[in-house]
């Protein structure tokens, strides 16, 4: 009984951990990516989204200059600027990565805006996006469509 | 010293009536008491008129927004998807509203299948351009659009990005601004409803 209480309790504690996978890091240079996500799009009509964590262990301040990936014939980095109420979506054609910082895009704030899709992007699939770095150089890692109500990463940076 | 209390209570005394008197004659300025009731007409994408007085009896989420938007349109709608979800049984007495500020574009791409992607609850509306101008300049809001050569089209749409509760009796109720977590939207419904 008491056996049987335990471990009911590990599977308890351990299950909402179990969901959260840790994030899929790369690493180059001083630049490590994690955690790349997109939202399954309702045709190829409409521009898809881009978010990431990127952490710059260096001691010297780096930029995100651009971004490429086959599933878009124009990505484009862009930030989300509300100000007064008002949201405006401004293109950021180069984002400072400071010396021993982590930047995120994320919802609100700097996203990749992925035009011109080849096709849908299907829930559960993932694709490749290459991130330019000015020091780092360019760096892939495979990004995880996410259903399209997904608010933000389906894993936890370790 | 019994002098100096009974004065102090006369003052107070005073105090209070002058305070009630205030409050009454606020209650009775019909400028104060006057709600702020938003209004829109506009049509679905089967092209059925709803307005705002089609909702009396209900909580009303209003999102100004459009489909080609990237980021704080999705992020908002999978808020609202969230909410209506942890609503349980009392989400039919909320109606979220998708009011187009591009509804041109809006009504070609397909604005019920985008949305129904994220709810099956949330309307879309997608009117022309006078109504859906009326509509913005009703709830104090602000949509607009910008030359932008990299966009799709040639343009984007800066927008406001609150979403916007209206009351049973189609009074305006506050807004939630863009970030404000679904929970939080969801404990304020159920204290209302």
């Amino acid at each position: 009984m008491i056996k049987a209480l335990v471990a009911a309790t590990a599977l308890a504690v351990s299950l909402p951990i179990m969901a959260f996978a840790e994030c899929a890091e790369v690493t180059q240079g001083d630049i490590t990516l994690s955690g790349a996500w997109s939202r399954a799009t309702v045709g190829a009509d409409r521009p898809a989204v881009f978010y990431v964590t990127i952490r710059n262990d260096g001691s010297s301040d780096d930029h995100l200059t651009g971004i490429t990936t086959p599933v878009a014939a124009m990505p484009m980095l862009h930030e989300t600027v509300i100000q007064d109420g008002a949201a405006r979506m401004p293109h950021a054609d180069r984002i400072v990565i400071p010396a021993g910082d982590t930047v995120s895009l994320a919802p609100g704030s700097y996203h990749g805006m992925l035009m011109e899709l080849s096709s849908a992007l299907d829930e559960g699939s993932s694709f490749p996006m290459t991130l330019q770095f000015e020091k780092a150089g360019p760096i892939e890692i495979k990004t995880d469509v996410l259903p399209i109500r997904a608010r933000e990463a389906a894993c936890a940076a370790p | 010293m019994l002098k100096n209390i009974r004065i102090i209570l006369w003052v107070a005394v005073a105090v209070s009536l002058i305070g009630m008197a205030a409050l009454l004659w606020r209650q009775d300025d019909p400028e104060q008491t006057a709600a702020f009731r938003p209004h829109f007409a506009l049509p679905d994408e089967a092209g059925t008129i709803h307005r705002t007085e089609d909702f009396r009896g209900k909580h009303v989420l209003v999102f100004f927004g459009f489909t080609n938007c990237p980021d704080i349109c999705p992020t908002t709608m999978a808020e609202v998807a969230q909410v209506m979800d942890d609503l349980g049984p009392q989400a039919e007495d909320v109606q979220p509203i998708f009011i187009s500020v591009d509804p041109e574009r809006d009504r070609e791409s397909g604005l019920n299948a985008y949305l129904a992607a994220f709810h099956p609850s949330i309307l879309g509306l997608a009117g022309d351009a006078q109504s859906t101008e009326a509509a913005i300049d009703s709830f104090k809001v602000f949509g607009d659009r910008e030359a932008d050569a990299s966009a799709p089209g040639g343009y984007t749409m800066s927008h406001s990005s609150s979403l916007y509760l209206i009351g049973p009796e189609g009074d305006w109720l506050g807004q939630f601004t863009y970030g404000t977590p679904a929970d939080d939207i969801t404990a304020e419904l159920k204290e209302r409803l």
